[in-house]
C-alpha cells in the first residue's frame, strides 16, 4: 500500500502574526516557516504504518512556489520515500488543493491519504473532506487513533461530544488531530540521506485542474484587542470585583 | 434574493443549540427564507425543536435508517441534492459542521467560507485566520452557491418563534455509500452545563498538575454552576478528556465569565476565549501571557486561592 501525505509549509506556530498596516495581508517576509504541525503528525502516522508493515511507500506532497523543494526535503529527511512538488506561484485554495490531490491519487493509487485536519495559516479545515467527496471515498476527520486491518481503517475521531469511532473501507482519507502521535525529530544523517531521495516536480498547470472560482480576500485586519485589565490581590477582592460586575 | 439551507446538528434525538446560532447568521443575510434540514432515522422530535426557532421558514426532514448516525459520507450527498434552489448552505462550525460542510462544498464544486464571524452582505463575510490573529474579509463568487460554516461563538442563538414553522418530509433520490460505518461514541458523562453554551466556564491548565488535582477545579465550577474546560496542555497530559479542550483546535467559546486557572495563555488557547465577556486569570506566574488579556488577574497559588474563593462565596 502507498500512503500519500499532504505536507504544507506555513508560518511557524510560534510566530506572532502581524497584519500589514494597509490591510493587504499579513507579514510573511523574513518570518520563520515550518511544516504545518498537523501535517507533521500526518507524516509521522504514515511512517509508523510503514514501520508496522502496513505500507510500502510514503509519498509527501507539497503545492507551492519553487522554493518549496527545501521544505519537502525535510519530509524526506523525516522518512518519506519520495516527494512530489506541485509547482505554482499562485496561492491555492482548498478546492484546488483537493483537485490536485485527486489527480495524484488517480496516478499513484494509494490505499490511504493522510492530511492535517487544518493548516494553521488559513485555518480552513476543508481539503481532506473535499478530496474524499471528489474521490467518492470515506473520510475520517480529526483522527486521534488509527488502526488498519482487513482492508479497512478503524479511526477514533475527536469530536465535540467525545470520542467517536468509525470504520472506513480503504482507500480512504484521514485527517489528523493533535493527539494522534508525537512526530519524530529529524536527525542530521537523515538530512544527508534525504538529498538523494526522489523528488519530482510537476507544474500545477500541467495537471489539467480547474481551479474554479476562488474566494476573494479583500481585506486583512488585526483582531480587536482585549486590553489588560486590573489585578486584584486576593480571593476576597476577586469575589468583590466579580460581584460588582454582576457575574456572581 | 437569498434562500438559505441550514444543516441541523443533533445528538440523541435532541437539537444542538449550535443550529440556532447558525440561524442567527442566516438571518443576517436577510434572506427570503431559512430552511432547516434534519437528517435522522427519527427526525420528528428534532424537527419540532427546529420549527420553534425564530426566523426559520420551514423544516425539511429526511428520515432514513442510514441517517441514524451523522457520517459525513452519508449526510453530504443528501445535503448536496437538497441544496438545489438555495443560494446558501450553512452549518455550525462544530466538529459536525466542519466534517460535513466541506464535503458538501466539494460535491457542489465550490470553495467554502469557514468560521463566519460577521455577515457583510449576501456574499461578503469576515472570518478568522492564523488562530484569530488576523480577520479577513472574503467575498464568495457571485452566481454560485455559498457553503459556509458559522463560528458559533460569534453568534447568539436565535430565540423562540411566536408560531412554529411548518415541517415537511423530503424524499431525495440519492444513493448512499456503505463504505463508512459508525462503530461507537464514547461521551463524557457530565451533569455540568454544556461547555459550548454555558454562561460561566472554569478551565484548568498544566498548572493544575494532575488528573486528581483537577477535582479542585470541578468543585469550584460546581460551586458557581460553571462548565469545565481545559487547555491543550491539560488534555495532552491526560488530566481531562479531549472534549474539554478550549482553543484553536478545540472548542471556541463565548461565556459571560471565563476563569482560567493555572493556564499560561498560549495564543492557541486565547483564540478559543477571546469572545468571552469577562476573563479572569489565576496563575502563580505573574508574567504569564494570560494576564495580557485578562480583565481581572490574580497572581498566586491556585490550590490556596480556589478554596478561599469557595469560602468567600459560602
Amino acid at each position: 500500500m502507498k500512503i500519500l501525505v499532504g505536507y504544507k509549509r506555513v508560518v511557524d506556530y510560534n510566530v506572532r502574526i502581524q497584519v500589514k498596516p494597509d490591510g493587504s495581508g499579513v507579514v510573511t517576509e523574513g518570518v520563520k516557516l515550518s511544516a504545518n504541525p498537523f501535517d507533521d503528525i500526518a507524516l509521522e502516522e504514515a511512517l509508523r504504518l510503514r514501520e508496522k508493515g502496513m505500507a510500502e511507500e510514503v509519498i509527501v506532497i507539497g503545492i507551492g512556489p519553487a522554493d518549496l523543494t527545501a521544505h519537502l526535503r525535510n519530509g524526506l529527511a523525516m522518512g518519506a520515500n519520495r516527494a512530489i512538488h506541485v509547482s505554482t506561484s499562485e496561492a491555492v485554495q482548498p478546492l484546488t488543493a483537493a483537485r490536485v490531490l485527486l489527480k495524484l491519487v488517480e496516478k499513484e493509487q494509494p490505499g490511504l491519504v493522510i492530511l492535517g485536519k487544518q493548516a494553521i495559516d488559513d485555518d480552513a479545515n476543508q481539503t481532506g473532506q473535499m478530496l474524499a467527496a471528489l474521490w467518492d471515498r470515506p473520510q475520517a476527520t480529526f483522527a486521534g487513533k488509527v488502526e488498519i486491518a482487513d482492508g479497512k481503517a478503524t479511526v477514533t475521531r475527536e469530536v465535540d461530544a467525545g470520542l467517536e469511532t468509525i470504520e472506513a473501507e480503504l482507500p480512504a482519507v484521514i485527517t489528523t488531530d493533535l493527539r494522534l502521535n508525537e512526530p519524530r525529530f529529524i536527525k542530521l544523517p537523515d538530512i544527508m540521506k534525504a538529498k538523494s531521495k526522489p523528488l519530482d516536480v510537476v507544474e500545477l498547470s500541467s495537471l489539467g485542474v480547474d481551479s474554479g472560482d476562488h474566494l476573494k480576500v479583500t481585506h486583512y485586519a488585526a483582531p480587536p484587542k482585549r486590553g489588560r485589565g486590573v489585578m486584584v490581590k486576593d480571593a476576597a477582592e476577586l469575589v468583590a470585583a466579580l460581584k460588582q460586575k454582576g457575574l456572581l | 434574493m437569498s434562500k438559505i439551507l441550514i444543516i441541523a446538528e443533533h445528538l440523541d434525538g435532541k437539537l444542538n443549540l449550535a443550529t440556532a446560532r447558525a440561524v442567527s447568521a442566516a438571518a443576517a443575510v436577510k434572506p427570503e427564507g431559512i430552511d432547516v434540514m434534519v437528517l435522522s432515522d427519527q427526525p420528528d422530535a428534532i424537527a419540532t425543536e427546529a420549527a420553534a426557532i425564530e426566523g426559520v421558514s420551514k423544516v425539511l426532514t429526511v428520515a432514513r435508517t442510514e441517517n441514524m448516525h451523522a457520517l459525513a459520507a452519508i449526510v453530504a450527498p443528501q445535503v448536496a441534492a437538497a441544496a438545489k434552489g438555495y443560494s446558501h448552505v450553512f452549518a455550525p462550525s462544530t466538529t459536525f459542521g466542519k466534517d460535513v460542510a466541506p464535503r458538501v462544498a466539494g460535491l457542489l464544486g465550490v470553495n467554502q467560507v469557514s468560521d463566519v464571524m460577521t455577515v457583510e452582505s449576501s456574499h461578503v463575510f469576515t472570518r478568522p485566520i492564523y488562530a484569530g490573529n488576523a480577520i479577513v474579509t472574503v467575498e464568495a463568487p457571485a452566481g454560485q452557491i455559498v457553503v459556509a460554516t458559522i463560528r458559533t461563538a460569534s453568534w447568539p442563538a436565535a430565540g423562540k418563534a411566536a408560531s412554529t414553522a411548518p415541517v415537511e418530509a423530503l424524499s431525495l433520490d440519492v444513493a448512499l455509500p456503505t463504505h463508512t460505518r459508525f462503530v461507537g461514541l464514547k461521551q463524557g458523562k457530565s451533569d455540568r452545563p454544556d461547555l459550548q453554551s454555558a454562561a460561566r466556564v472554569v478551565s484548568g491548565g498544566r498548572g493544575v498538575g494532575s488528573k486528581e488535582n483537577f477535582d479542585i477545579v470541578y468543585k469550584f465550577a460546581d460551586k458557581i454552576g460553571a462548565a469545565v474546560g481545559a487547555s491543550r496542555a491539560a488534555v495532552d497530559a491526560g488530566y481531562v478528556p479531549n472534549e474539554m479542550q478550549v482553543g484553536q483546535t478545540g472548542k471556541i467559546i463565548a461565556p459571560e465569565l471565563y476563569m482560567a486557572i493555572g493556564i499560561s495563555g498560549a495564543i492557541q488557547h486565547l483564540t478559543g476565549i477571546k469572545d468571552a465577556g469577562t476573563i479572569v486569570a489565576i496563575n502563580k506566574d505573574g508574567e504569564a501571557p494570560i494576564f495580557e488579556v485578562a480583565d481581572i488577574g490574580l497572581v498566586g497559588d491556585l490550590f490556596k486561592i480556589l478554596p478561599e474563593l469557595e469560602q468567600a462565596l459560602a
